[in-house]
Formats: C-alpha cells, sequence, structure tokens
C-alpha cells in the first residue's frame, strides 16, 4: 500500500509558545480512513493544518505524495494543495457565490475551461443532493446544506487525500450520518480521507476506519501500527 | 484561473469598488486638467517661437521726412533681395498713428510729426547668425537703423509659459504618484477586506499570481472606468477653456490650443492610468502573498 502521508518526529510551535504537537510520527496508506480523535486543544486542527498545508512543521519532515513539504518551495504548494481536499466545521465558503460557484471554484482555480465546468458541477450537486438549491447563496442555506456544499467542493476535482475538520460539527445527527455516508463513497473511490471528530458515535459507523489519538499534541500509538501500518490484507 | 466574470465575482465588493471608481474619476480630471495646461502651454510655447524667433522690427530713425521716406525704401529694396528675408513690409504710417493716438491724441496723425518708419521682417529662420546677416544688411543701409528682436521683448512672456508648462508636468506626476498610492491602499485595503476569500482560493491551489491577477484586473477596471469619466469632464472643461481663450482674440493667447496630437495624447491617459494601477495592483498584492505560506 502506498502511503499518502508520512510524518517523521514532527513538531509544531506557533511563535516562542511550548510546541503544540510533539514527536509525531505516523504514515497514512492511500485510500485509507481514519478518525482524529481528542479533548479540546489537543492539537486536532494543528495537525490537520500541516496536513492542508496551512502551516510547514517547526521541525521533523512532513511527506505528503512523497515529497517532503518542509523542502518544497512556496511556489510549489498550490499544485500539492490541488490534490488535497479540505472541510471545515464553519465550512468557509465565499459568501456572494451560489451553491454551483461554490462547487466550481477549484475547477477554475485548476484551470479548467468553463464549458468543462457544468458538468462535474452538476453532478457533484446531485450528489450531495443539492441540485434544487444550485442558485441559493450561502447565508439561505441551512448549516447541513452548507457542509454539502463544501464537501462537494473538497472533492470535485477527486482529491487523493481529503482532510476534514469536525465536519458534522454543525449538523444535526441526521444529516451527520448523510454526510459520513458522502466520505465513505468517496474513500471507497480512493480517496484517503482524515476526519477530525468529537462524535465518537461515528466511529462505530465507519467499519474501515482507523483511530488516531491525539493528547496534549502527542500521538497515542500503543501497538505501532499508526507508525508502521499493517498491510491492507493483515487487519 | 479563466478570465470569466465569475471568477471576477470572487473579490464582490460593489460599494467599495464605486468609492475607487469616483475616487479614480476625480484624480484623472485633474491630472486631465493639468495635462492639457502642460500641452497647450508647450504649443503656445512653440507657436511663439515660430512668430517671434524669426521676427525683426526694423526701425529708420530719421528726422527729416523725406531722408526717412528715401532710407526706409531702400532698406525695405535690400530686405527683399535678401536670401534670409522670407518677408518684409512696412508698417502703414496711418495704423502707426492710430497706435498712438491714445498717448498723443489728434497729434499723433500729424504728418509733420517725427515718427520713425518701421518694417516688419520675418526670416527664414531665427538663429543668431542670420539674425545678425539681417542685422548688418539694414545697417549697411543707414547708421539710424534700429533693429529690433520680437523674441528679445517677449522673452519674459516665453518664461512664464516655460515656467506654466513645468508647473503642469509637476502636477500630471504628482497626480500619478498620488493615484499609484491610492491604488496601492486600495489592494492592501481589498486583501484585508478580502482576506477570508483569499485564504479558501490559497486552499485549494491558486498561486499568488492567479489572486493577484483578480485584483489588478478589477483595480486596473475601476481605474479605466473612472479614468473615462475624469477624462471626459476635463476634456470638456479644457475645450470650454479653450474656447474662451479664443474669444480673446489676442495673438499673445493665438497659440494656445491643443492639436490632435495632444487631444491623442489626453484620451490616452485612463488607459496608461489602469496600466499603472494594474502594476502596482500587481507588486502590492504579490508583495503582501509572499509573507503568506
Amino acid at each position: 500500500m502506498a502511503s499518502i502521508v508520512q510524518f517523521e518526529n514532527v513538531g509544531l510551535r506557533y511563535g516562542q509558545s511550548p510546541e503544540t504537537l510533539s514527536d509525531l510520527s505516523f504514515t497514512l496508506g492511500a485510500g485509507t480512513f481514519h478518525f482524529l480523535v481528542g479533548p479540546s486543544g489537543a492539537g486536532k486542527s494543528s495537525l490537520l493544518k500541516l496536513l492542508y498545508l496551512s502551516q510547514r512543521p517547526s521541525r521533523g519532515v512532513v511527506r505528503l505524495f512523497g515529497e517532503d513539504m518542509v523542502l518544497v518551495p512556496r511556489g510549489r504548494l498550490p499544485g500539492f494543495r490541488r490534490r488535497i481536499g479540505v472541510v471545515f466545521q464553519d465550512f468557509r465558503l465565499v459568501p456572494h457565490l451560489s451553491a454551483r460557484d461554490n462547487i466550481a471554484l477549484p475547477l477554475r482555480v485548476a484551470g479548467v475551461p468553463e464549458a468543462e465546468i457544468a458538468e462535474p458541477v452538476e453532478e457533484m450537486l446531485a450528489w450531495v443532493g443539492l441540485s434544487d438549491r444550485a442558485d441559493a447563496r450561502p447565508a439561505t442555506l441551512s448549516g447541513g446544506e452548507q457542509q454539502r456544499v463544501a464537501i462537494a467542493r473538497a472533492v470535485i476535482n477527486r482529491p487523493e487525500l481529503l482532510v476534514a475538520d469536525e465536519p458534522t460539527g454543525n449538523v444535526d445527527p441526521d444529516m451527520a450520518e448523510r454526510l459520513l455516508q458522502l466520505f465513505e463513497s468517496l474513500n471507497r473511490l480512493g480517496t484517503t480521507v482524515v476526519m477530525a471528530t468529537h462524535d465518537y458515535h461515528l466511529l462505530h459507523r465507519v467499519p474501515q476506519g482507523r483511530l488516531m489519538r491525539l493528547d496534549h499534541g502527542r500521538l497515542s500509538d500503543p501497538t505501532g501500527e499508526l507508525r508502521h501500518p499493517p498491510p491492507e490484507g493483515a487487519r | 484561473m479563466a478570465r470569466t466574470g465569475k471568477t471576477q465575482r470572487l473579490l464582490d465588493d460593489r460599494q467599495g469598488r464605486r468609492t475607487m471608481v469616483w475616487i479614480m474619476a476625480i484624480m484623472i480630471f485633474l491630472t486631465t486638467l493639468a495635462a492639457a495646461l502642460g500641452l497647450s502651454t508647450q504649443a503656445a510655447g512653440r507657436a511663439l517661437d515660430r512668430q517671434l524667433a524669426a521676427r525683426l522690427t526694423v526701425q529708420v530713425i530719421e528726422g527729416n521726412g523725406a531722408t526717412r521716406d528715401a532710407v526706409a525704401a531702400r532698406l525695405l529694396t535690400a530686405l527683399r533681395s535678401s536670401p534670409d528675408v522670407v518677408r518684409a513690409a512696412e508698417v502703414d504710417r496711418q495704423r502707426l498713428a492710430e497706435l498712438l493716438e491714445p498717448w498723443l491724441g489728434e497729434a499723433g496723425l500729424d504728418a509733420d510729426l517725427p515718427m520713425p518708419a518701421m518694417i516688419d521682417a520675418d526670416l527664414r529662420d531665427g538663429t543668431g547668425p542670420t539674425v545678425a546677416r539681417v542685422d548688418a544688411l539694414a545697417k549697411s543701409v543707414s547708421p539710424n537703423i534700429r533693429v529690433d528682436r520680437h523674441a528679445t521683448w517677449l522673452a519674459p512672456v516665453r518664461g512664464f509659459i516655460d515656467v506654466l508648462g513645468w508647473t503642469a508636468l509637476a502636477l500630471v506626476l504628482l497626480m500619478t504618484g498620488a493615484t499609484a498610492a491610492v491604488v496601492l491602499l486600495a489592494a492592501r485595503a481589498g486583501l484585508d477586506t478580502h482576506r477570508g476569500t483569499i485564504d479558501i482560493l490559497h486552499m485549494l491551489g491558486s498561486t499568488d499570481h492567479q489572486i493577484a491577477r483578480l485584483f489588478q484586473r478589477r483595480i486596473a477596471w475601476d481605474t479605466l472606468n473612472g479614468g473615462l469619466i475624469g477624462v471626459v469632464a476635463g476634456g470638456l472643461v479644457a475645450l470650454f477653456l479653450g474656447l474662451r481663450l479664443a474669444t480673446l482674440d489676442s495673438q499673445l493667447v493665438d497659440g494656445v490650443r491643443l492639436g490632435i496630437g495632444e487631444w491623442a495624447a489626453i484620451a490616452g491617459l485612463p488607459f496608461a492610468f489602469a496600466l499603472l494601477a494594474a502594476l502596482a495592483a500587481r507588486w502590492s498584492v504579490l508583495r503582501r502573498l509572499a509573507g503568506v505560506l
């Protein structure tokens, strides 16, 4: 199993403060599904920031798609970011764009010709069940609808890695279940999913899901499975 | 990002854009007036040079009327035969008397009044050697001849025109600098206003150049729209002032007018400013984004 993400002794500190993340070492294989759990302040969001290239580590090696992100020049980062989908608890949609245009944004960023954008966007709208709300602006959508737009935007480019920070935090349990199904279906198509959550009920809904427990900036890995993941068939 | 209206809407900020358009309209209105002043005074200076540098008035200062007329006739013949002189004509004595009438009253019309004979001469060119040759030629006819270069007594006017021209140029440069400063501030304010959208675009894999393009296109477009308003308004004011000047019917301000070339230069101002704005916005945005991962 090829690894998509590899952390080696990674530490992260903001300014002169103590390390938010310390000595993180783990490997995520392609097509795996991981839940990232831990108490508030454990460093989940910081770890995700390293994954979606919003931060560089203070020390250690972060390797994504086989390349060391610490050494990659800043100008090459956009190319890697286009291979990563990100979903936030607060959605982060562009408020003055319609649902359709928000979903189309990654394609436009990637320079896809306008004529080739409509079809995949309509497909994504249908996939997340929002075809009838395509022209609505985020402010007129419910929390669940906004989150589905955010998920559609995150996956329209078929990312190799999907990073979700508490994606079900602002939606009701039924919607959370539905969103999880979307993540699962995407994972079945080969996307590696890392989902930070406080909702332990969700962990049992994804049989193939693996647990990453973060506490005080350190990863709990008593069996060494995260550091040296077993082959997919051995689980 | 493809250059579509949809990507332009990423930086939706209609109120801010309207303000920017009107600021640019005012800046370019003032620049147009300054440029019109500079270009028209330059044209006036050139016209004055053409008219005066090669023009002389030759006076025959003889107390005796018969001698004066004889010298004037010989002088006129000599001047007309010179290859350096394009045109030579004696100033009508009746006209001279009328010019003196406000000071001398009816006496100015008295034929016995010893007035000098005056000959206006236009030279082939106004260079020093040509003037010197004509001066020598005139004095060879009679020692009682005085040669006045028009350029000499209008030199202060020419100097003032130069000062006006330099002042106008300084104003245009100041307005250009101020416009660039406004654009830099607008770009920085835009970056702060749209920080959330820019973060999203970065997260989706936008390059700095893609984001800078959004700003530079928007600011260039606002500058062009404002510039067109400003240049039309400024052009109308310049045209109105030109028409008013024309009614003065003064030889001195006759050259203060804008030709096709000058109008074309003024019409190009909004485009030049739009280009300047695009470059300033691009530089500012790229510089700011370079500090973000």
